[in-house]
């Protein structure tokens, strides 16, 4: 059973359609991220199963109950906001009692629930305080708190973690994925960064204006992205796209920086119908330096020359920016063996890891 | 070589100067201001102590009484009605006009629509100066034709409205009218405060449950708490200088049922050549607002200190 569908949604405000025509569903104990740039609607949509957004048009199931009309209180749903938004003249304590206050339930069931939930998320030593004297984390840990006290049907988070400063966000997103694995609620998470959406979710809706491009895996996100904006969006550094000819059934050619054609093998043949110009994605990490017992471990690399334009070491990794017509692109190689500014190596592209897409309508191909 | 340079004379003076200067221009400029307040606050607060303790009448004198003027000014019957007054009203006019104030602010934020002419209605009777305000509502008030001879003339010839006409109303006269004219002044500074709140908090409190007026009593007003307080030390200050408006709208009376101690300050200094109790009369005004004053600033102070322990 799904916790959470949502039909053909839409959202106006006036003539401005923020949402249009979303489809969406979560199964019971899935961790579903919403994720896109800013303004491209998953907010609202948040906003509106939580209820604080009217529909225009469509429905939202939760369970099996149709809430399009229902009070944010008895969707039987709990939030994290952004801003946290805990409630700065009560205690921690008070925070976390306030929705169990409202709805009467006795005073022995809320002190055993804030026991619980304080044991879950280690904030016993913080209950008597005030929001105003934790720390970011602390304040994130109570808001999740909060929620969690509801044991609600389904849980709701609005980029909860980007407030925080960049190592602890790291720590946070880790403990609301053992959180998850733990309690194992319903959850729809939004965020704009990849990378959360990427390590938490078990699944991934990409949308960007308005409606979701892509609603996958994030495996299948990731390595087969429907459309150049998916495929821009996921990953960083990002994809690369270079425009290339079909010269034949299972062959394209590449534009190479001094001018001339480089003909690379496609790992399997296009569909019938495909453009004649074609757009070549391949992610930074599939570009090595070509060697011959690299083509007999991976047979699907292709090869060609590049100039090496500048190389940023990170560490981990070093980035390589190389000159491939009139174009740079990014290649991600291991710190011992990485080029050279000023060289000129010889690429090998993993033709089995790109992807093809349609120049004009945008799709992978 | 570039040491001696360095010891040059020539460029050495002219920065110096320069930055004497630039440390010297906000000092310059706030100084004649400084000075005024200094002599208008501080030498007059003295001055008038001094006064207080003197025999002065028609003029100032300095033949030292002691607490002669305290003690004939709280014998006065007129003087304990002025100051009963001045707490009667203090109260429910600031009681009164924040309660109104925050109703109106509450309902105005509730995205009603023509949210600004409502806002510029409400503020408009502070922009009207307290003397004009006490001669509108005092023709108001006047049986003869104000608002007892319009609703008589529509047909209730037994309808009374009359609170001025009577010594034991007046001063409620005085309330409401002071009421009128601030409550509009509380509402905008309680609706900055409204707008000032994390909607996510209303938002949140809406998810937990809580019914519009819960919301309202738990999580946003006690948010604004501050604001109250802003408030009602504002307020305070206004009523305790109250005079243009009672002058206007009752002057005093009738009898002495509204005199307040302004105009008996005004009255003793001015109309009697009483200077030396008069002084003494201002000064207990002093003291009425520094009852309030005092300890809001030292929690203030308090509270900056917390803040910056936290921080």
């Amino acid at each position: 059973m799904s916790a959470l569908m949502i039909r053909d949604l839409h959202k106006s405000y006036g003539g401005l359609e923020i949402l249009a025509g979303i489809n969406l569903e979560a199964r019971t104990g899935e961790f579903v991220a919403l994720v896109g740039p800013s303004g491209c609607g998953k907010s609202t949509l948040l906003a509106m199963i939580a209820g604080l957004e009217t529909v225009t048009s469509g429905e939202i199931w939760i369970g099996d109950r149709l809430v399009n009309s229902v009070q944010p209180k008895d969707r039987d749903i709990a939030m994290v906001f952004q801003s946290y938004a805990l409630y700065p003249t009560m205690t921690v304590r008070q925070n976390i009692t306030f929705g169990m206050e409202s709805r009467g339930v006795p005073k022995a069931e809320q002190a055993e629930a804030v026991k619980r939930v304080a044991a879950l998320l280690q904030i016993e030593q913080l209950l008597n305080r005030k929001p105003g004297q934790l720390s970011g984390g602390q304040r994130q840990r109570v808001a999740m708190g909060r929620a969690l006290v509801r044991d609600p049907k389904l849980f709701l988070f609005d980029e909860p973690l980007s407030n925080l400063d960049a190592k602890l966000r790291v720590d946070m997103r880790t403990e609301i994925k053992k959180l998850h694995h733990r309690v194992g609620k319903t959850t729809v998470y939004v965020t704009h960064d990849q990378v959360e959406a990427m390590t938490l979710a078990s699944r991934i809706a990409v949308m960007n204006q308005g409606s979701v491009q892509q609603f996958d895996t994030p495996k299948r996100i990731y390595d087969r992205p429907t459309n150049m904006f998916v495929a821009g969006f996921m990953g960083s550094p990002a994809m690369n796209f270079i425009p290339a000819r079909l010269t034949g059934a299972t062959s394209i050619a590449v534009r190479a920086a001094d001018g001339s054609d480089a003909t690379l093998a496609l790992a399997a043949p296009l569909p019938a119908g495909a453009p004649k110009d074609v757009v070549l994605g391949v992610r930074p990490e599939h570009i090595y330096r070509f060697t011959t017992d690299l083509k007999s471990r991976k047979p699907a690399v292709e090869s060609m020359q590049a100039p090496v334009e500048l190389v940023e070491p990170t560490g981990a990794e070093t980035l390589a920016v190389l000159r491939l017509g009139d174009l740079e692109i990014t290649g991600r190689f291991e710190p011992d063996d990485a080029p050279v500014m000023g060289e000129t190596i010889t690429l090998g592209i993993d033709m089995s890891r790109a992807c093809l897409f349609d120049p004009t309508t945008k799709a992978l191909l | 070589m570039s040491t001696r340079d360095l010891t040059v004379p020539v460029a050495a003076p002219a920065t110096p100067w320069r930055e004497r200067l630039g440390t010297m221009v906000p000092i310059l400029v706030l100084a004649p201001s400084l000075a005024a307040s200094f002599i208008y606050v501080f030498v007059f607060t003295l001055w008038t102590l001094y006064l207080s303790l003197s025999n002065s009448s028609l003029m100032p004198t300095y033949g030292f009484v002691g607490l002669d003027n305290y003690a004939s000014l709280w014998a006065n019957r007129r003087w304990n009605i002025a100051y009963t007054n001045l707490f009667l009203f203090s109260g429910f006019y600031i009681v009164g006009s924040m309660a109104i104030g925050l109703l109106l602010a509450i309902l105005i934020d509730q995205r009603v629509r023509g949210e600004a002419v409502w806002r510029t209605i409400f503020l408009y009777p502070l922009a009207v100066s307290f003397v004009v305000t006490g001669t509108v509502w005092s023709w108001l008030y006047n049986p003869v034709d104000g608002i007892q001879a319009f609703v008589r003339g529509l047909g209730w010839t037994d309808f009374s409205f009359a609170l001025t006409a009577n010594r034991n109303t007046a001063i409620y006269a005085v309330i409401i009218t002071g009421i009128w004219q601030s409550s509009g002044f509380a509402m905008a500074l309680f609706l900055a405060g409204l707008r000032s709140v994390d909607p996510d908090l209303v938002k949140a409190a809406q998810i937990d449950g809580a019914s519009v007026s819960r919301t309202y009593r738990k999580v946003i007003l006690p948010t604004i708490a501050p604001i109250f307080l802003a408030v009602a030390v504002i307020q305070i200050q206004f009523a305790i200088k109250t005079f243009d408006l009672v002058a206007a709208l009752t002057r005093g009376g009738p009898g002495v049922s509204t005199t307040f101690p302004a105009i008996y300050v005004y009255d003793l200094m001015f109309q009697r050549g009483q200077i030396g109790e008069g002084a003494a009369a201002a000064m207990m005004m002093l003291a009425a607002l520094a009852v309030v004053l005092v300890p809001y600033s030292l929690w203030i102070a308090w509270r900056r200190r917390g803040e910056g322990r936290n921080g």
